[in-house]
């Protein structure tokens, strides 16, 4: 506890500084940028890799019916991830915030559907030579071309709209960190700040043709760009707000673990569409993300169990749910690059390592209301290391072996990635913090925040008699 | 004079102890959810590893009675609640100054 308040102390007092720090890295990014070798506009080894096989500019692919129907089931079915996500938050907060943390999911969809066409897709995907944004080419998505170089069989719209759920789901991860205690306006001003300065640019790294993608990283359907930089950001925030008011005197059960297990099975069902669908195809590669996604999703509820009896002695329906979405984050970045075997080591690892990061979070007493650094964060990380393990050419010729297969380069390609994704993300989120903090807040009052969110912040409440 | 009976029960006590009090024609009761701990504590739950002092469910059960009807009720309520296991529960007894049946204005042991 007193270690995490003085740190605490100490970033308020450097914000400044670190903000500067946050803007010069930014600088020496651009910088490095240019020493880069040139990015190509093929695609990424990420989701484009999974289109198989690369187009030549001359012969355009013909529009596939069955890839843009999967496609567009794919995008429904992401888009229901971010409501599974608000139950799955809302069952672990107190009865006072369960409308604020349901609203934050919800809102959420709304404010980035209307981010990502007007701008935020251009950003991330748009033609551009610069190192962290595509570009205001397609700004309102003007001068969109017919297809997507990494979704050459589809419409442009399909792969658009596709991309739009992950720019949506990724800042509502965020909310588990400052769960119960952040104001309304400071919540959406924050949101549309970071899905504009950190999730389009490292999506444009990775995916839109920019410096990852061209380093030969692999990140099949977002474990860096959604889990990594959500995860980390979520530590950052939960330094800098500080704990809830009460936090390790009162009690703060989950007020509904009924939500927070109909949210996970919502993110499980979900999950098929983020993974499967990244293959932005109905091809076998989508299969194989399938049954890999589900494979580790399922190991990882059986390990985290396992894990509780031997600390606790017993298993939880929340354990299990935890164990399940951390498995889901964990196989994210690999689905598309590894076989079988490769995702039941994911899911079982998963669970030990994020159950643990618990564990120590509890003891150093910094308070991440929600796990989302305990499980994105750190499943994040794992699942992008591990696809540097267990990843194989034959499942995916887009892709690379791993060092199981022989290639141990490709480990180190994934570290960098790694700690690109959480140094940027942990520095922007400072500079967004103070940005914001200093202008409409971040923090409810004291007061606002003992009546709860829902009365404060809305004007209603959940539950009546 | 009226005396207030709250017995705290074990939810699965309910049924036996309303039964009970309809054979001897109870006047009237108020049944409420709580929760609770006797001396031995509730039980600890964990959630991802984190460790909550938890309650037990209990169930209170509430009848205002005439002096003369107390031993009676009490007796019933003690029969039916009775397990013999630890966590039984407890009955309280407390005087009641008035009552006012709010349909007629009635007041005293006629309005209970
Ligand atoms: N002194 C008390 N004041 C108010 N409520 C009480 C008191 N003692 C018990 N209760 C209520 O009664 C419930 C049942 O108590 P319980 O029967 O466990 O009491 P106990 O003293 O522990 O007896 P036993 O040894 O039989 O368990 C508790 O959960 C609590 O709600
Ligand atoms: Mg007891």
């Amino acid at each position: 506890m007193g270690f995490f308040e003085k740190l605490r102390a100490l970033f308020k007092r450097r914000t400044a500084a670190l903000a500067a720090a946050g803007f010069s890295a930014l600088a020496s990014a651009a910088v490095w940028a240019q020493q880069a070798a040139p990015v190509t506009t093929a695609a990424s080894a990420g989701a484009s890799a999974a289109a198989a096989p690369v187009v030549s500019a001359g012969s355009p692919q013909a529009i596939s019916a069955g890839d843009t129907a999967w496609l567009l089931a794919s995008a429904a079915l992401v888009l229901l991830m971010t409501p599974g996500l608000a139950f799955f938050y809302a069952g672990m907060v107190r009865k006072k915030n369960v409308m604020a943390t349901i609203m934050q999911s919800f809102i959420m969809i709304a404010l980035i559907s209307v981010q990502w066409v007007i701008w935020g897709y251009s950003l991330a995907f748009g033609p551009g030579k610069s190192f962290l944004f595509g570009g205001l080419d397609w700004l309102f998505l003007k001068h969109l071309p017919d297809v997507s170089p990494l979704a050459p069989t589809v419409p442009h719209y399909a792969y658009m709209i596709f991309q739009a759920m992950f720019a949506i789901i990724t800042p509502a991860l965020i909310c588990g960190a400052y769960a119960e205690r952040l104001s309304f306006k400071g919540f959406v001003v924050f949101s549309l700040l970071w899905a504009t300065f950190v999730y389009d640019p490292i999506a444009h790294l990775v995916w839109g043709g920019g410096y990852f993608g061209s380093l030969g990283a692999l990140d099949f359907a977002g474990g860096t760009v959604v889990h990594m930089s959500s995860g980390y950001s979520a530590l950052a925030l939960a330094l800098l707000l500080g704990t809830r008011k009460g936090y390790g005197k009162e009690n703060m059960p989950p007020h509904n673990l009924t939500l927070v297990l109909l949210g996970a099975s919502l993110l499980w069902f979900g999950w098929f569409g983020f993974n499967a669908g990244s293959a932005c195809a109905a091809n076998a590669l989508a299969c194989n993300a399938f049954v890999t996604t589900n494979t580790a999703t399922a190991m990882a509820a059986l390990m985290w169990c396992a894990v509780e009896m031997v600390h606790r002695g017993k298993a939880t329906t929340l354990g299990a749910a935890s164990g399940a979405v951390a498995g889901l984050v964990a196989i994210t970045p690999a689905c598309g690059f590894v076989d079988l075997i490769g995702s039941l080591w994911i899911g079982a690892i998963v669970s030990i390592l994020c159950y643990t990061a618990i564990q120590v979070k509890i003891k150093l007493g910094y308070d991440d209301s929600l796990d989302t650094f305990g499980v994105h964060g750190v499943g994040g990380t794992w699942g992008a290391l591990a696809t540097g393990i267990w990843a194989l050419k034959s499942i995916n010729s887009g892709g690379a072996d791993g060092v199981l297969a022989g290639n141990p380069g490709q480990f180190l390609i994934q570290l960098k990635t790694v700690g690109f994704t959480a140094v940027y993300s942990i520095a922007l989120t400072v500079v967004l913090y103070f940005i914001v903090d200093k202008t409409v807040g971040m923090r409810v009052h004291q007061k606002e925040e003992e009546l709860g969110l829902d009365l404060s912040q809305h004007g209603e409440e959940g539950y009546h008699i | 004079m009226m005396k207030k009976i709250e017995a705290i029960i074990r939810p699965s006590a309910l049924r036996a102890v309303l039964d009970g009090l309809k054979a001897v024609g109870y006047p009237g009761v108020t049944v409420a959810e709580v929760q609770g701990h006797g001396k031995q504590k509730g039980i600890t739950e964990s959630y991802r590893g984190q460790s909550v002092e938890g309650l037990l469910p209990k169930l209170v059960v509430t009848a205002v009675v005439g002096d003369k009807q107390v031993k009676k009720v009490v007796d019933i309520i003690v029969k039916s609640a009775r397990t013999g296991e630890i966590g039984d529960g407890k009955i309280f007894v407390s005087p009641v100054s008035d009552a006012i049946r709010i349909r007629t204005g009635e007041k005293g042991e006629k309005a209970v």
